[in-house]
């Protein structure tokens, strides 16, 4: 109660210091101002929206590419899931894409659900399509190019409605994502523009990036520059953070095998700033990695794994698991990424590939339509300089921005909740 | 013979090793050594090595996290495939049924009754490290539990401030020094090592001879104790497996496994 007390005080000085900004109301209520603490922590009780305990959740399989045979080394792999619930009456139905490296059964994913539940949507969830799950069954090649990966994510959906269309009774359709879902959205709803299966009514992105590769950048920056002693001393800094954890754990979880709950026990101490911030590019780093080693596999390898090699259910992945740990997104990028590219389109020049990476390039698109909506924070790691102010300018009265809450930290706020539904529900324009 | 499934698919949050007979170790141990999985891959064609090799990204000598002593690791991958289909088709079908039937109440008086009967080899591990402290404390939560918590129904004692001492004999031997071991992964049981097995052995031959199974000395007790202990372990194991949504996850749960005795035996150095 003492903190608590303390984090107000803190907090309300902070506000004080600061020009109210645009959009959010007044009484916006955040705890954590530094944004490496909020994007990690999980928002205390009080501070958060209140949510149904249980909604009828419907999972399903879909199979975009069913004669696709599934490597060996991959065996826990049967079909893409999908989520959905479903209203008992006719409503709009909410596709929520999962941002990068996540399921569609992550913690944030199942409360954004019941937020969008609550306020009257059906909601069908989506895995990113840079998770493993998504790579092995429904990629249909090298992940990682927006434009490419909302083509596959417009078949999981159109495939994804075809198996649930006849539970629920749609008016019409919406899509909302955040992080790297938010990114992927507008780019599927620009592919929506052209073959309107969904003709989406409102669209909103919840922190996006704005340049998929700088985001990419600064997050593997948090990692390499804050291991003290540079990456070398890699093992020494996280064997340091793993016993001071299980100090203060008064039980390690097994489920800390996953990012979210890592942060959760790791909250309990007094972290420094930049463990915080080393352990979040770590987590984007290990997300990539994985990412990465999955697209190698099903693309005949070459990059990590040697061609024409089969690993199988029994195969060590040790070595693998090295070389992909000590390998980032801007890495796979240059040295494969971009290289595959040209292949496959003599004369794609770096820059060219580039724009498919940035929401500046659909700029003209994103200002011109009054479906879209942006929810964001000021202090988002995630972002570069001038990327706030560039969102401003381009969403203008559509954007929700709040002065503080991290990379997604706010989420469940009552003022960021409100702003998510309020302008899904918003009226037509 | 007692065949008690202690199933810790990652047993990271173990707290004892309680259970397992012995008889039922042994073969397992001979199965592993009889082993023939291969841990290499197969080869199709000429094969060329990838753009980014292991011998160009790591220096000769570095320590990697991930590099863990796994001799057996062909075995190993495939008990880990034959654990995850074991816990999706059988286990956690009777412990959610278990969880749906039991209401949350009661189902926290069935861990600490098997956690009190269990302080038993808490109480020898902690007497062999010739850690008095925690060998006291553990006499006296038993003996606190047992009476006013009725029958360790309710901990008791942990309410006076006496948390529980958990030791193993896997820690007792690491705490003298021997060494891990090859890693290996049991069937049904999970995560574990050359060490930490026979720790897994000796403490499931403690509660057979002088531990509780000892005391009740009667078939049907036992078999109702060895299925209610497996039940409720499961019940509070909150792994998943597939949930690091890694191509990686046998990898990351070795190195954690690891990582967490080490440490553990770190903890029963610095207690004396």
């Amino acid at each position: 109660m003492k903190r608590l007390l303390a984090l107000t005080l803190l907090l309300l000085s902070f506000l004080a210091a600061r020009p109210a900004a645009a959009a959010p109301p007044q009484s916006y209520f955040y705890p954590f101002v530094n944004p490496y603490e909020a994007t990690v922590m999980e928002l205390p009780k009080e501070f958060e929206v209140r949510l149904p305990d249980e909604v009828p959740v419907h999972e399903f399989v879909v199979r975009p590419f069913p004669k696709r045979e599934i490597p060996e080394v991959f065996w826990y792999e049967n079909g893409l899931v999908c989520s959905l619930v479903a209203q008992d009456h006719k409503a709009p139905l909410v596709f929520l894409i999962a941002g990068s490296g996540s399921r569609f059964d992550v913690p944030r994913m199942l409360k954004l659900q019941k937020v969008l539940y609550q306020a009257g949507f059906h909601v069908i969830s989506l895995t990113s399509p840079t998770h493993m799950d998504f790579v092995v069954n429904a990629a249909s090649g090298l992940p990682g190019i927006a434009t490419d990966d909302a083509k596959d994510l417009y078949r999981v959906m159109d495939l994804a409605y075809q198996k649930v269309r006849k539970r629920v009774d749609v008016s019409h359709f919406m899509l909302a994502g955040y992080s790297l879902g938010g990114f992927d959205a507008a780019f599927v709803a620009k592919l929506d523009d052209q073959e309107h299966r969904f003709n989406f009514r409102r669209v909103l992105l919840i922190n996006p990036p704005v340049c998929l590769y700088d985001s990419v950048s600064a997050l593997d920056r948090l990692l390499v520059e804050n291991v003290p002693g540079g990456m070398d001393n890699f093992d020494n800094w996280f064997r340091g953070v793993f016993s001071q954890t299980m100090h203060l754990a008064e039980a390690w979880e097994p489920g800390g095998l996953s990012g979210e709950s890592m942060y959760r026990t790791y909250k309990r101490m007094q972290p420094s700033e930049s463990n915080l911030a080393a352990l979040i590019g770590l987590t984007a780093r290990m997300n990539a990695a994985d990412m990465i080693f999955t697209a190698d596999v099903m693309n005949g390898g070459g990059y990590i794994v040697p061609k024409n090699v089969r690993l199988t259910s029994t195969t060590s992945l040790t070595r693998y698991a090295i070389v992909a740990y000590k390998t980032s997104f801007v890495d796979y990028f240059e040295q494969w990424l971009f290289p595959h590219y040209q292949k496959m389109e003599p004369g794609l020049t770096r820059e060219a590939l580039l724009r498919r990476e940035t929401l500046r390039s659909l700029e003209g698109y994103l200002k011109g339509s009054r479906k879209f909506g942006l929810i964001h924070n000021e202090d988002d790691i995630i972002l570069v300089s001038g990327d706030i102010e560039y969102l401003e300018r381009v969403f203008d009265d559509r954007a929700w921005i709040f002065p503080s809450g991290g990379h997604m930290g706010n989420m469940f706020n009552p003022d960021v909740v409100s702003a998510i539904t309020g302008f899904l529900k918003g009226k037509e324009e | 013979m007692k065949k008690i499934a202690d199933h810790m698919p990652c047993s990271l949050s173990r707290g004892k090793g309680t259970g397992g007979g012995g008889r039922f170790l042994v073969p397992l141990l001979l199965l592993v050594l009889l082993s023939a999985c291969s841990s290499m891959p197969k080869v199709t064609g000429p094969v060329e090595p990838p753009l980014r090799r292991y011998e160009d990204l790591v220096k000769p000598g570095q320590p990697n996290m991930l590099d863990v002593n796994d001799s057996v690791e062909g075995f190993n991958r495939g008990s880990y495939r034959f654990n995850y289909y074991f816990d999706e088709y059988l286990y956690r079908p009777v412990v959610r049924g278990y969880e749906f039937i039991m209401p949350n109440y009661l189902e926290d008086r069935v861990s600490d009754a098997l956690d009190n009967l269990g302080e038993i080899t808490n109480l020898t591990n902690n007497l062999m490290q010739f850690n008095l402290k925690g060998a006291g404390v553990t006499v006296s939560r038993f003996v606190i539990n047992s009476t006013i918590g009725i029958g360790g129904l309710w901990d008791q004692a942990k309410k006076m401030g006496l948390k529980r001492q958990t030791e193993d004999f896997g820690l007792t031997l690491g705490h003298y020094g021997t060494g891990s071991g090859t890693y290996l992964m049991l069937p049904v049981l999970g995560a574990s090592n050359v060490r930490d097995t026979a720790g897994l052995v000796a403490d499931a031959a403690t509660v057979d001879y002088i531990g509780p199974l000892a005391w009740l000395n009667d078939n049907t007790a036992t078999y109702a104790y060895a299925g209610v202990y497996a039940v409720d372990r499961r019940h509070r194991t909150p792994f998943r497996y597939r949930q690091t949504g890694s191509p990686f996850e046998y990898e990351l749960i070795r190195t954690l496994y690891t990582m967490k005795r080490d440490y553990d035996i770190e903890q029963t150095k610095e207690k004396k």
